[in-house]
């Protein structure tokens, strides 16, 4: 257990000192979701009704250019070695990997979704919804994400790989979380059924990811 | 008797008959199975003669879960118990599962749009096969870029396991969320409500389909296992040849 917090800890550290990994997330996201808004055009009407959408489709893509980063610099400097040889259980190692993905990648983004939710015309109601969505759902994109780098890890050309494996089981957190977080517009079901399956997702992720995860990183560390 | 067949020269020998007489089952199911299809069964009183596109349609769709879960099974059994012949039967089976999917979605489409007035819709059943098509495509993908066939087989076998949660996501798609796609009307409780002059087309499309999964499949394996060999033998020649390990 002390060693999770260990982990979580010293990947947080990393991600703040050593080149903005945090901001990199943000900016990531903000730049997504500029590219839609772009696309999309300057009607506020149409905007509003894609706001939730665009910010969930936005924390999705760039949690998937953030995989990379959980085990790759660690398994290039020999880190993860070390933490397969000493820890007691590898699958509490990918959890902490994944928490710390989160702290450092996701938390960022659920701090900027309000600004650009504004940029997009949220309606106000939609905010409550849009960010509980976030803060529900965004974990099992992380644990699932873990599972997809510990499946690619060390394989030249992962990122597209990556995807294609992680693209598929995003697809229940993407649209139970849009579906939570559409609530706040007009017409929309109330929130409370696709909160729980998001959470059902999420869980299920927490508790299947890591033993998935661990048994890949044995199988590609052999 | 599971092991004995383990080894996977013997296998091969087996199988060899297997191959002509299950192709041949198949050629005589089909011709069955399309003449009951296309001339000898009635039209539907709402679909109309577009009915027979169900008689493709119906057993892909069977085969695409029925490929998946035969797939995850194999390799929970290679992961598991390591089975030498577990991996390249997954292995096999992947591409021909992607097919009858593709075919699926293809003849699903093709229906929709005379039936429903649109070649797609996103709703949940027709989402969550397309989501097994990527399934099947990410197992390939592994498959495809990992070089070394053991470690290939064991991260295929992960990602198979895994992909797995989404079956009874596509069975009872229909039974969860208010689908436009009708529920199951063969394989139900309290019978089926399909009418009998429809069963005879389907259960001979169905055969069919089935005996050609296990043609191929078998057809697949042994290339897999002979390629496997002839790798094992290049290298062994290579040795000699440079006499990194002198007899």
């Amino acid at each position: 257990m002390s060693g999770l917090v260990a982990i979580v800890a010293r990947d947080v550290v990393l991600a703040l000192r050593a080149g903005g990994g945090a901001v990199q997330a943000a900016l990531f996201f903000a730049l997504a979701v500029l590219v839609f808004a772009l696309a999309v055009g300057p009607d506020l009407d149409t905007l509003a009704e894609l706001a939730a959408p665009v910010l969930w489709t936005a924390a999705l893509l760039s949690t998937l250019v953030s995989l990379d980063r959980i085990f790759q610099a660690d398994f290039e400097d020999g880190s993860l070695d070390v933490m397969i040889e000493t820890a007691d259980l590898l699958e509490l190692v990918v959890l902490a990997k994944a928490v710390a993905h989160w702290l450092t990648s996701a938390l960022p983004l659920i701090i900027a979704a309000p600004v650009l939710a504004l940029l997009l015309n949220l309606p106000q109601e939609g905010y409550g919804p849009l960010l509980l969505s976030l803060a529900i759902g965004t974990p099992a994109l992380s644990l699932i994400g873990a599972l997809g780098a510990a499946l690619t890890l060390g394989m030249r050309r992962a990122g597209a790989l990556v995807s294609i494996l992680v693209g598929p089981l995003y697809a229940p957190t993407l649209i139970f979380g849009v579906g939570a977080a559409k609530a706040g517009l007009e017409g929309a079901p109330s929130y409370g059924p696709s909160l729980l399956l998001l959470g059902a997702v999420t869980l299920f992720a927490a508790a299947l990811a890591p033993l998935a995860g661990a048994a890949a990183i044995r199988f590609n560390m052999r | 008797m599971v092991t004995e067949y383990a080894n996977p020269e013997k296998f091969s020998r087996l199988a060899r008959p297997f191959i002509p007489a299950l192709g041949a089952m198949s050629v005589l199911l089909f011709t069955a199975g399309l003449y009951y299809a296309l001339f000898n069964s009635p039209a539907d009183y709402q679909q109309g003669e577009t009915v027979r596109i169900m008689y493709v349609h119906v057993p892909a769709a069977w085969m695409a879960l029925f490929c998946y879960a035969a797939m995850a099974g194999a390799s929970a059994a290679g992961f598991i118990w390591k089975h030498p012949l577990a991996d390249v039967a997954a292995k096999a089976t992947a591409p021909i599962g992607a097919v009858f999917t593709a075919l699926a979605l293809v003849t699903g489409s093709l229906w929709g749009k005379p039936m429903w007035g649109t070649w797609w819709a996103w709703d949940a059943r027709l989402t969550s096969v397309l989501i097994l098509f990527f399934l099947y495509l990410g197992y390939i993908a592994i498959w495809e870029t990992v070089e070394e066939r053991a470690r290939a087989a064991r991260l295929a076998a992960i990602v198979a396991i895994v992909g797995a949660v989404n079956l009874p996501v596509v069975k009872f798609s229909v039974d969860w969320w208010n689908s436009l796609h009708q529920p199951a009307s063969v394989f139900r409780a309290g019978g089926p409500t399909i009418h009998e002059s429809m069963r005879p087309p389907l259960f001979f499309m169905a055969f069919a389909y089935m005996t050609t999964y296990g043609a191929l499949l078998l057809v697949s394996m042994r290339a897999e296992l002979a390629a496997r060999r002839l790798a094992r033998l290049e290298t062994l020649a290579t040795e000699k040849i440079s006499g990194v390990r002198p007899e």
